[in-house]
């Protein structure tokens, strides 16, 4: 059954990977092809593999569900590769609605991106303690994740908007600005990779320390440059001759995984940094360069539009999910309906940026540029919250 | 600045109005300029109450909170605050004693500035409680400012419009068709429009095709809902009893005075469950079952209500929520033993029942005997060499017995200290009294919630989110079309999603025979 369920989300992971390649197929191909013909050939390809990739993804769910009793939302893993099904199942909506095959080409490689970031965290079934024991956990999760489903289709259209707009550019702060965007995304992308590599390798490391009180082991996936206040190494392979961490982490950083995840971060930027400058050493381009030739010929104002219509289409079922849902459960879990968790106030904080993109595109007529800016920076917002709220500010919601 | 307010077509219009209500055409100057009316289209041209000339302080106050810009900078004020003040725990999670002591040793000097700044209890203070009250003002100003001559307008349209309205529509169209002719392409334009669920109104040579109008009610409601919320969250502070906010720990078999209700509580049985096997350790369930009194008026306590809180199931009584949210393990007694100090003999044990310490409580020990408890201190402390009792929870009990054999007058005193040795206090006693063990007892922790305002509170937000739905899954389209002198005129408006619309147009277009090359295909 374990098994099954392992190859059913291996299958996911290479349908949606296929269904990306397929989309950058219905852009680039063959010279002499009919770019029409072309484009509904690949996208027809792509979208059904999609499809097909999303039916593996629900059978996985339903497999787990059936070995642990509950719906898998309740860690990292589980929430990350859920908000990765929500990606993929709003860009099918949107999809039918514009029939756009560029937008397939950015939003089908974030969801490769979520669900192989899904699979950095352990993976292990763990049975649901008492406060997670509600049918509200999936109600109001799933609900929540399909609203930023739709911020990310919303997202991925800006960053294709803006790529049109300004990707031939060579300077200019918008041209440089997107460049550090799309840099922290690659860093994003080699943090994951080098997860994978260093797993590949059987690399382990663990450290133990006090940390709150407590005598704290933690694993380390990737060497640790960085380790915790006055932590002790219990077992370490060597790295580059290294035998222990180079440098401890401030001992105000507070959390059990503090170290861990400075470690992470750190392994993302590095290696992004260097992955960066091999991309520019031998293609002499910039990201945004590269990626120009894809969005080109698309109009703007209907990648405008499909960025908007995302947003409007999931901001209901995020004010639902992620405020109301939330409330009611909060209602029933903690006796008040709000008590300004971290987690709750950075929902608020996503949803009140999300209503002043809205006010200002509605009311004050901001679209294009300024839009997609918005639009790329509420998906910022969600990702801290996603990220750093649930590892690094530690409140009622973090139990991954 | 809005001086002539007739229109050409003979209209007279309310001051303030930019574009003619009867027939459409820009009526400022600086509007007449413009190619498009695209922004003036948004409140349908009407009057505003926020745009007449400013009189009195209440104008001013009117128009200041109708600014949508104000209304953004209000929200994103709030936003970057709410922000700030989850970067550390707020005083309510840290549950400390002393916050400002707290935040410097656990921060440095961040914390010492977070709390010097009021951020360590933000969401409480006056200015942020104000920025949400301001945000509700600008809700309901910005509202009835728009609502108001939206409703009018869009209940008033007219079908015929000047050509000049239609041909500065953000999308517009103008063709040369032939007398004869005329008759086919309305015919040919209303199936098609028809075919996309368009409401059709024609007079003469007009037509005005509308459908998605819900769509333009969706922001006011969903502005009234979020109104409703926010009165519902004022209610609670101005009414008292209609909120409750506090904590209780019961030990099992106890029954306590629920603090701030006229109930008690009796905790019959505490039960928490560990998973077992390969996952031991992982807490399963904490319930409590209790069963809730209250006195009648003879004094007598009557039972009112059993049922057990678990956690994300309270108990429930009328208003009033206990709500499971900690477990602990409890000192119930103290166990001591009396010895002989010179044999170094023990005489016995006896046990003190914490909960329980009758004034001159006699405990007997072996056959002859007896410990009277004289004094009591539960948070143990010396002031001015004095003993005294800092509270009432048991932090630091201490004790002063009196042993006395049976038959005796008058015994020995002989004092008890937790963690220390008070025999030295008295040496020339007989007996000595030491510790021999603890008795403990499982401890529930309860919220106590009463929110009378939750009925009011998820009302505003569904009707908030059926305002949202209308407002974002629906379209508001219109098209004018009029035939005049021999020329076709076509423009068209939407709130939103032009290039859909633009699509759409495209296509009724094509089934109409006219090519309105509005997208690239």
């Amino acid at each position: 059954m374990e098994q099954l369920m392992e190859n059913l989300l291996l299958c996911t992971f290479f349908l949606y990977l296929l269904s990306s390649v397929a989309f950058v197929m219905g852009i680039k191909g063959k010279k002499g092809e009919e770019p029409k013909q072309r484009e509904r050939k690949w996208g027809n390809i792509a979208v059904g593999l999609a499809i097909i990739g999303v039916v593996f993804q629900i059978a996985f769910t339903i497999t787990r569900i059936f070995i642990s009793g509950h719906f898998p939302t309740s860690n990292m893993f589980e929430f990350t590769a859920f908000l990765c099904f929500t990606v993929v199942l709003s860009f099918i909506v949107l999809f039918f609605i514009y029939r756009t095959v560029v937008l397939g080409a950015f939003v089908m490689p974030l969801a490769v991106i979520l669900l192989a970031y899904a699979s950095v965290f352990p993976k292990d079934i763990q049975p649901l303690i008492p406060a997670l024991q509600s049918h509200w956990l999936y109600i109001h999760v799933t609900v929540a994740a399909l609203g930023s489903g739709a911020f990310a289709v919303g997202f991925a259209a800006g960053l294709v908007y803006l790529i049109n707009q300004v990707g031939n550019k060579k300077s200019g702060k918008n041209a440089a600005y997107l460049e550090v965007t799309l840099v922290v995304v690659l860093m994003w992308v080699s943090f994951i990779l080098s997860s994978f590599v260093s797993g590949a390798l059987g690399y382990q490391a663990e450290i133990t320390a006090q940390i709150e009180g407590k005598q704290v082991t933690q694993k380390f996936d990737l060497p640790p440059i960085f380790g915790p206040h006055e932590g002790k190494v219990v077992k370490m392979d060597s790295f580059l001759g290294q035998k222990e961490p180079l440098f401890e982490v401030p001992s105000w950083m507070k959390g059990q995984n503090a170290a861990k995840n400075v470690n992470s971060t750190f392994w993302g930027i590095i290696t992004g940094l260097i992955l960066y400058g091999l991309i520019r050493l031998f293609t002499k381009k910039r990201l945004t360069e590269i990626l120009y030739p894809l969005v080109k010929k698309w109009n703007p104002e209907l990648l405008d539009e499909i960025s908007y219509r995302s947003i409007a289409i999931g901001f209901p079922i995020f004010t639902l999910g992620a405020l109301i849902f939330a409330m009611i459960w909060a209602h029933e879990a903690w006796g008040r309906f709000w008590g300004w968790d971290p987690k709750e106030v950075w929902a608020l904080i996503t949803w009140l940026f999300y209503s002043v993109y809205l006010h200002l595109r509605l009311s004050r007529g901001w679209h294009g540029m300024k839009s997609s800016w918005l639009a790329v920076g509420g998906y910022v917002i969600i990702m801290f919250n996603q990220i750093v709220i649930n590892m690094v500010i530690s409140g009622l919601h973090s139990y991954a | 600045m809005i001086e002539n307010t007739k229109c050409e077509c003979g209209h007279n219009n309310p001051i303030g109005t930019i574009l003619c209500e009867y027939c459409g055409k820009p009526l400022l100057e600086e509007t007449k300029e413009k190619k498009t009316i695209e922004q003036e289209m948004r409140y349908e041209g009407k009057a505003r109450r926020s745009q007449i000339k400013h009189k009195n302080f209440i104008d001013q106050v009117w128009s200041f909170f109708s600014s949508v810009k104000v209304a953004i900078i209000l929200i994103l004020i709030t936003l970057i605050a709410a922000g700030i003040g989850s970067l550390l725990p707020q005083e309510r999670v840290a549950a400390t004693s002393n916050p400002e002591l707290f935040y410097s040793q656990e921060y440095g000097i961040w914390g010492e500035w977070f709390y010097k700044l009021g951020l360590s209890d933000m969401y409480n203070s006056w200015w942020f409680m104000t920025l949400l009250a301001m945000i509700g003002v600008s809700l309901v100003i910005c509202s009835l400012d728009r609502v108001i001559p939206l409703y009018r307008a869009l209940k008033n349209q007219k079908v015929e419009k000047s050509t000049d309205f239609l041909l500065r529509q953000r999308i517009s169209y103008q063709e040369s068709v032939a007398d004869e002719k005329k008759e086919e392409k309305f015919d040919a334009l209303t199936t098609a429009l028809k075919k996309r669920r368009y409401q059709i109104r024609q007079e003469g040579d007009s037509i005005l095709a509308e459908k998605g109008r819900i769509s333009r009610w969706g922001p006011y409601i969903n502005h009234i809902g979020l109104i409703i919320f926010l009165l519902g969250v004022l209610l609670r502070f101005l009414i008292p009893g209609w909120y409750l906010d506090q904590a209780m720990y019961i030990q099992e078999g106890q029954t306590r005075k629920v603090p701030d209700t006229p109930y008690y509580v009796k905790n019959e049985k505490f039960i928490v469950e560990q998973y077992d096997g390969k996952f031991a350790g992982i807490p399963k369930k904490y319930q409590t079952k209790l069963i809730l009194y209250q006195q009648d008026s003879s004094g007598n306590l009557k039972p009112v209500h059993r049922g057990s809180a678990i956690v994300n199931h309270p108990f429930e009584y009328k208003d009033l929520f206990l709500v499971q949210v900690d477990a602990q393990t409890n000192l119930k007694g103290i166990k001591l033993k009396l010895m002989d100090k010179k044999s170094q003999q023990s005489k016995g044990t006896f046990l003190v029942d914490l909960g329980n310490i009758k004034p001159n409580q006699v405990y007997t020990v072996g056959s002859n005997l007896e410990v009277r408890a004289l004094e009591y201190y539960p948070d143990f402390a010396l002031e001015n060499g004095r003993p005294i009792t800092k509270s009432q929870e048991v932090v630091k009990p201490a004790f002063i017995f009196e042993v006395k054999e049976k038959g005796q007058k008058e015994g020995e005193r002989s004092w008890v200290i937790s963690g220390e040795n008070a025999d030295a206090l008295t040496p020339e006693n007989k007996y000595v009294i030491k510790l021999a063990g603890f008795e403990m007892i499982p401890t529930s922790g309860l919220l106590v919630r009463i929110d009378k305002s939750l009925p009011i509170i998820f009302v505003g937000g569904f009707i908030c989110l059926i305002g949202l739905a209308m407002g974002f899954y629906w379209h508001h389209r219109r098209v004018w079309i009029r035939y005049k002198d021999g020329v076709l005129y076509l423009g068209a408006h939407t709130n939103k999603s032009w290039f859909s619309l633009r699509r759409e147009l495209n296509q009724v277009g094509k089934q109409s025979g006219i090519d309105l090359k509005l997208v690239q295909e």
